[in-house]
């Protein structure tokens, strides 16, 4: 039955995080579609502009503000909202609804929770409370006790009775902070910083069950009791790997029909006792030894894995969960998927399921690799095959990590038996080449604790290696490979052919992948949505209806460091405006947690991997019309060239920019010749292709450079480099150079102001939707740095010469459609760093501050519409407000990274603030990304010698607000000779008495403002200082700029006058 | 690698790994889409004369272990997998699924696209079909296919003679076998003393035999087959009128026969774990595994009303009888479904009679 409510507020999960991924844009955005189905008016509140969540038809009202308890209660008030979705935001939606449970302000405005209740959060996030509630059902938890000090963990673990003991820190997100201790000393480190971590300052010390297997079920509940499991799902590392750290698969392989119906009885139970309404996530440990099972975790909400059991049998939990919130009951939703069947059964699937975590340890070399409790991916990719080894295979090629296979390994035995024992990203390769090695099943299991069933199906895949080394190719041996997911690229390897002769061989023997349907019901019912996966069957599954086109969206795979949801968002935005054309458009993506992948997005949507092959064999079964490569990021940029050699003479178009113009763009020297022809200034530059030629190059444009590898995204290996020393350093130990590996080498400019520009070109127009100014000078990389938009300090003069430039650029590069532009500003001279042919990561940003929707007017100008056929023409989108883009790191998850910005991305995801007034607009943008500005207390400033002057209008507004200023010597005699008085400290390297250090951890110190010399000698004599701040919370600024942004903000935060703006508000 | 081929009475003829015991068998071909439970598949007596095809494309992962029997016998006339395992979890010791179905001599095919051949039996209903070892035998066996086979099923998996088991409870019920499987024989037992008699046994016998009530369960093949409806369905009509009956799965259509009512064959069944059941105001999920239902007008004027349905096609899931204590369910009802409660109101129908 639904309920009457006047309006509803979803509350989304905030900036993307290490343990709270795009999950929660798909979640939160069904969860959007589903309540405005049923007539609710709704409003949104999310913090993060990359969303499709936040997009303005979304919600009645779409707020993208600072994601705190008394941010979200004056939207309530002002909107007079009368219910709330807890339940779709993550930790973070829940904590802000546990507050404002807690602090009266639901009491107090009227407000129901719907979903979930705070009751059965704190039942599932309180420990000691969780365990209670599990006892009293008879449900067996590991032996814990709740501590809040250290003395307490040690008398735990005498309870307990036995090292090792896990340590979960209450009321945190990936298990921050969490870990593993083997002895009494791990234990005091580990325990102070999980106290440090916890919102309520509490962590439990658990028995540790390491070492037994993890299974999760999915369980959905309704107000009328009736409870069904939706999938069920098997970790394959053991236990002590967080689950978002493992490797999974779908259903369960390894678990009996009788064990499963014990773990499902004990779930229904679990469910029924916190009285959860909608979705719910329960984990066990299960012993293999004995069968006795413990439950571990209870997430009573949508979660990562919820997001990966929709998308895995196609039983859309957040929709479903959505309605249950307001009222229906199972059996009153419908079953999209079948159009016939309702929400109330259990998906029956009909393939193989395996999901695999993308770490960003290729971004952060100095992180230690090893796999715990504590989550590090970022993101993560979901394959589906007809055998389990097809769907590993499948997986891993969707990584984007170069490989398109279990890989050879070049390590000896002993760092083999290493990796199997301490798992890093690297295991599966591990166990594939101890079994080369001839290790056998048995002892490979048992050093990586996986049950030999699954090390049995590695097996299989080295087998089928050597015989297609050793045999003759047969059809039989063909389609053998090709049912265990061998891609044509590794059939040429181990036959010493090349790829295409393999594809073509191979579709001569009529082997060709046919495409299945994910339908909820293994074929039972029939299915009329077109979510797809490819395997080697006999028949296929695509109907195609040829009266209408079909274009195919090439989608961005993973989420990693330089490659979040920006991609996805736009290329959902592709999608409608093909839909909005009449034409079918077709989604190919890998990753479980975003919106593109969601069923009802796209015309057709395939679960695949981004490589040449796979996505030939769609656009072939597709008959497809067109294919865009422009929204998926350097992913599908870099298939552009290939795709289109490969669909020469087919009637398949590369839509938009020409992949030939877009190579323009990517190739150093052909960019570097238009540029010349353009007469548009480039700082000096060269391509290195080896060690000796990278150092002429250095020498002749002068030091410092900046280094980076060809053809990357997100600055992958990127550097700025001050002598032939560093430069040696950097060859040595970053990146490989050689003939087909080539450096670029860039001269560094020194203080220049970075400016991003997005642009849409038709051939004849440009429209620049939004140039940002970076608050740090050049050298940050774009991903990280903070922007404003419109540009703050440019003179007219300069903007209109950024303009002429970038017109110049898009009509010289022939675009069709999106572009991005990295220019920097130096004395008044305007310099192209450079250009990127397609959609980039900050056109959902520009898009919602302005209210141009960039990705859909592309698409459309793809199809061959032109800027003034959509009624903008030339020209440039003025705001009478800023938007603030600030990054969000992972600084505190991942130990060993320095908190400096580079021109290296670091950033996990962003946040906007948005605001008339500039100095609210910072303050928004800054709380919004996590940052706790302090209005008093003291500050600790030390900055390098050419900052000193720039410093001093923020260091006189802090002294004038009553902020202590702490300084080390060089800095603190200049500003006090400058009439700012400060407090000398030694430096931390002194080791004298009284240090920034100890400041910090005795409290003193709120706010610190260190702009390291950029010598990197001197970059690293900070990092101990900057590493403190990131454990201990206190805002840190590297950058003069940085901190004139958060001096701007500490005012408007003492001011206190803060009011609410929906997006509508921005664009009347 | 030996070859099998599938041949279907349709005249397709699919070829794929052979696995299993190698020999031709005959059988009804029906898809189950449970995604475990082999094991209780096929040692299933519902599943009698049936050749069975898992839509899982892995089938034997975690082995044949000594508790998942539903029979002591294997039921099948074969298997056609996508995929069976040659090396299973060693989690519970397990044998593997080939030598098993050797040891039962059950012919077997894999590397069959399984998805395919639902989705056709799903559009054109279940149809017989022959696993064949010998390519040369393709042409008899498909000669053989085209007749009509109408086998009793019933009487290969009813046992032989009466047995008892006293489980120390204060009810006794008569259980009419019409092929129990182990985990409704353990329902009952964990609630009564159990008489079972096989599948022909005369009303007075069960009545003789001091019951307080009886129960007809699951069972393979027609309920209106001639053979059963001079046997079972008369018995049950004879019983009606002094007892409590609980009819679950072939029992529940056998009882509606009984009292007059009408059954039909389904187009591909309902076979799987995960079949919604509206019964009052809750949905159950149940698993469940038959050919043939109850006529939902047919049951007008026989007293018994269809008080559960499937949400999904509105066929009968479950009746009671307007004034008699008759009960029956389509389904095998249990406590991680939920439905424990049909043994409950059976207890208490037996109970008011005491």
């Amino acid at each position: 039955m639904r309920k009457e409510f006047k309006k509803l507020m979803v509350i989304g999960s905030g900036p993307i995080v290490i343990g709270q991924a795009a999950e929660f844009d798909f979640s939160g955005s069904q969860a959007c579609k589903s309540l405005r189905e049923e007539g609710y008016k709704t409003v949104l509140v999310n913090s993060n502009p990359a969303t499709i969540q936040t997009d303005l038809d979304m919600a009645d009202a779409v707020y993208i503000e600072p994601m705190t308890a008394d941010i979200v209660a004056k939207i309530i008030e002002k909107e007079g909202v009368d219910g709330i979705m807890a339940g779709m935001g993550g930790q973070t939606a829940l904590n802000i609804c546990s507050e404002l449970a807690e602090n009266g302000t639901l009491d107090r405005l009227g407000v129901t929770l719907l979903g979930t209740q705070p009751d059965a959060i704190a039942k599932s996030e309180d420990r000691e409370l969780f365990k209670e509630t599990m006892e009293a059902i008879g449900e067996p938890v590991p032996l814990s006790r709740t501590c809040t000090s250290i003395e307490e963990a040690l008398e735990a673990v005498e309870y307990i009775g036995r090292y090792p003991v896990l340590v979960r820190p209450a009321y945190t997100l990936g298990g921050t902070g969490g870990g593993i201790a083997y002895n009494e000393e791990e234990l005091r480190d580990i325990c102070g910083r999980g106290l440090a971590y916890s919102r309520i300052h509490q962590v439990l010390i658990e028995e540790s069950v390491l070492g037994w297997k993890e299974y999760e079920y999915e369980v959905m509940r309704d107000h009328n009791d009736n409870c069904i499991i939706i999938c069920n799902m098997e970790n394959i590392d053991a236990m002590g790997i967080h689950t978002g750290e493992s490797i999974v698969c779908a259903p369960c392989l390894t678990l009996s029909a009788k064990d499963h119906q014990r773990l499902k009885t004990a779930s229904l139970k679990v469910i029924r006792a916190l009285e959860i309404e909608g979705g719910c996530n329960v984990q066990f440990a299960f012993n293999p030894e004995n069968g006795d099972y413990r439950l571990i975790e209870v997430n009573p909400r949508v979660s990562r894995s919820s997001a990966l059991a929709s998308k895995a049998t196609g039983y859309p939990i957040a929709r479903v969960s959505a309605k249950i919130a307001v009222g229906y009951n199972l059996d009153e939703i419908p079953n999209k998927v079948t159009g016939t069947t309702s929400a109330a059964f259990e998906p029956a699937i009909d393939y193989v399921v395996m999901k695999i975590p993308r770490w960003p340890f290729d971004k952060f070399r100095t992180v230690d690799r090893h796999l715990g409790t504590q989550m590090k991916s970022t993101g993560e990719t979901m394959a589906i095959g007809r055998t389990f080894e097809e769907a590993i295979l499948k997986g891993i090629r969707s990584l984007e990590i170069g490989v398109n296979h279990l890989d050879r390994m070049d390590a000896s035995d002993e760092e083999i038996e290493d990796e199997l024992i301490h798992a890093t990203d690297r295991r599966m390769f591990a166990i594939a080449e101890a079994l080369r090695r001839g290790w056998g099943i048995e002892k490979v299991s048992k050093l990586a604790q996986w049950d030999p069933f699954f090390i049995t199906k590695f097996d299989n895949i080295v087998k089928m290696e050597q015989r297609l080394a050793n045999e003759k190719m047969t059809p039989e041996l063909m389609k053998a490979a090709k049912d265990m997911g061998f891609a044509d690229a590794v059939i040429a390897k181990f036959t010493g052919a090349d790829e295409m002769s393999v594809r073509k061989t191979r579709k001569e023997m009529g082997i060709v992948p046919t495409y299945k349907m994910v339908d909820t019901c293994a074929g039972e019912y029939e299915a009329q949505t077109p979510y797809f996966y490819s395997t080697y069957g006999r028949t296929t599954e695509l109907k195609r209806d040829k009266s209408k086109k079909s274009v195919v969206i090439i989608g961005g795979g993973p989420i990693r460091i330089g490659q979040g949801i920006e991609f996805d968002y736009s290329c959902v935005h592709s999608v409608m405006a093909l839909q909005n054309e009449g034409i079918d458009a077709v989604i190919i993506n890998n990753n479980p947690e975003t919106v593109s992948t969601d069923f009802d997005i796209s015309d057709r949507l395939y679960f695949e991997p981004l490589t040449l092959e796979d996505v030939l064999n769609i656009i072939e079964a597709e008959e497809a019309d067109g294919v865009i490569c422009q929204y998926g990021g350097q992913t599908s940029v870099n298939l552009a060239l290939d795709l289109e050699k490969a669909l020469e003479g087919t009637n398949t178009k590369i839509l938009g920019t020409k992949p030939d113009d877009m190579d323009v763009a990517e190739d150093r020297r052909r960019f570097s010749k238009l540029m010349d022809d353009l007469k548009i200034e480039q700082p000096k530059s060269g391509t290195g292709y080896s060690f000796e030629e990278a150092k002429a190059i250095a020498e002749d444009i002068g030091y410092p450079v900046l280094v980076r590898p060809s053809y990357v995204l997100g600055g992958r290996a990127m550097e700025i480099v001050y002598s032939t020393d560093e430069l040696r350093t950097y060859v040595e130990t970053a990146v490989k150079v050689s003939r087909n590996h080539p450096i670029l080498i860039d001269k560094y400019l020194t203080q220049a102001v970075e400016l991003d520009v997005d642009l849409l070109c038709d051939g004849t127009d440009v429209f620049v939707g939004g140039i940002m100014e970076h608050v740090e000078y050049a050298g940050v990389h774009s991903g990280d740095a903070t922007m404003v938009l419109p540009p703050f300090t440019l003179t007219n003069a300069e903007l209109e010469e950024v303009l002429e430039v970038s017109r110049k650029v898009a009509l010289g590069l022939n675009i069709r459609g999106l572009m991005n532009l990295q220019l920097a500003v130096k004395n008044g001279k305007i310099y192209m760093i450079e250009a990127n042919p397609r959609s980039s990561r900050t056109v959902p940003f520009i898009s919602k501050a302005t209210g141009i929707p960039l990705a859909k007017i592309s698409t459309q100008i793809m199809l061959g519409k032109t800027l003034k056929d959509v009624g903008l023409g030339s020209g440039y989108k003025t705001l009478d407000h800023y938007a603030i883009k600030a990054s969000v790191f992972p600084f505190l998850k991942l130990v060993g990274v320095d908190s400096i910005l580079t021109p290296e991305m670091k950033s996990t995801g962003e946040v906007m603030g948005i605001d008339e007034n500039f100095d609210i607009a910072c303050y928004k943008a800054l709380v919004a990304a996590g940052n706790k500005l302090p209005t008093e207390g003291g500050v600790y400033i030390t900055v390098n010698d050419d900052d000193k002057d720039n410093i001093l209008p923020a260091a006189k507004a802090l002294n004038e607000m009553g902020f202590t200023i702490y300084a080390t010597k060089g800095t603190s005699t200049f500003l006090r000779n400058n009439n700012i008085p400060a407090t000398t400290v030694f430096k931390v390297n002194e080791n004298m008495g009284i240090d920034g250090l100890s400041l910090m951890r005795q409290g003193k110190i709120n706010l610190i403002i260190n702009t390291p010399s950029l010598k990197s000698g001197a970059v690293r004599d900070g990092a101990t200082m900057r590493r403190t701040a990131v454990e201990l919370e206190i805002p840190s600024m590297t950058t003069v700029q940085g901190a004139n942004i958060a001096v701007a903000a500490i005012k408007v935060a003492r001011d206190q006058k803060l009011g609410v703006r929906g997006m509508k508000e921005f664009h009347r | 690698m030996a070859t099998n081929y599938l041949v279907l009475e349709d005249g397709t003829v699919l070829e794929g790994e052979a696995f299993g015991f190698e020999k031709v068998n005959f059988g009804e071909v029906v898809f189950n889409t449970a995604m475990g439970g082999y094991q209780e598949c096929l040692t299933d007596p519902t599943n009698c004369g049936q050749i069975l095809i898992s839509t899982y494309p892995l089938i034997g992962d975690y082995g044949i272990t000594d508790d998942a029997y539903m029979s002591n016998n294997v039921w099948i006339s074969g298997l056609v997998v996508k995929e069976y395992c040659k090396d299973p979890s060693p989690m519970y010791n397990g044998r593997k699924l080939d030598d098993f179905l050797k040891e039962h001599q059950i012919p077997a095919i894999a590397g069959i696209d399984t998805r395919e051949l639902t989705i056709r039996i799903r559009k054109n209903g279940t149809l017989r079909g022959a696993i064949v070892f010998d390519k040369s035998e393709i042409d008899s066996v498909m000669t053989e296919l085209k007749k009509v086979s109408d086998e009793n099923l019933v009487a290969k998996v009813s046992c032989e003679s009466a047995y008892s088991i006293d489980n120390g409870k204060n009810l006794t019920v008569g259980v009419i076998d019409c092929g129990l499987k182990n985990d409704i024989k353990d329902s009952l037992s964990a609630r009564y003393n159990l008489k079972v008699f096989p599948y022909d046994t005369p009303a007075q016998v069960i009545m003789d035999a001091g019951v307080n009530g009886v129960v007809i369960a699951n069972g393979p093949g027609n309920p209106a087959h001639p053979a059963i409806i001079d046997t079972v369905v008369k018995t049950v009509k004879d019983l009606s009128t002094q007892t409590a009956i609980m009819g679950l799965c072939f029992g529940s259509q056998v009882v509606a026969l009984a009292l007059g009512g009408k059954t039909y064959k389904l187009k591909y069944g309902h076979r799987g774990t995960s079949q919604p059941v509206r019964c009052g105001n809750r949905i159950y999920i149940t698993t469940q595994n038959h050919g043939y239902a109850v006529d939902d007008a047919s049951l007008e004027g026989t007293g018994l009303i269809a008080d559960q349905i499937n949400i999904n096609d509105k066929s009968v899931e479950g009746t009671r009888h307007k004034d008699l204590p008759i009960i029956t369910c389509q389904y095998t009802p249990g406590e991680s479904s939920d439905t424990a409660f049909v043994y409950e109101d059976f207890t208490k129908m037996m109970e008011a009679r005491k």
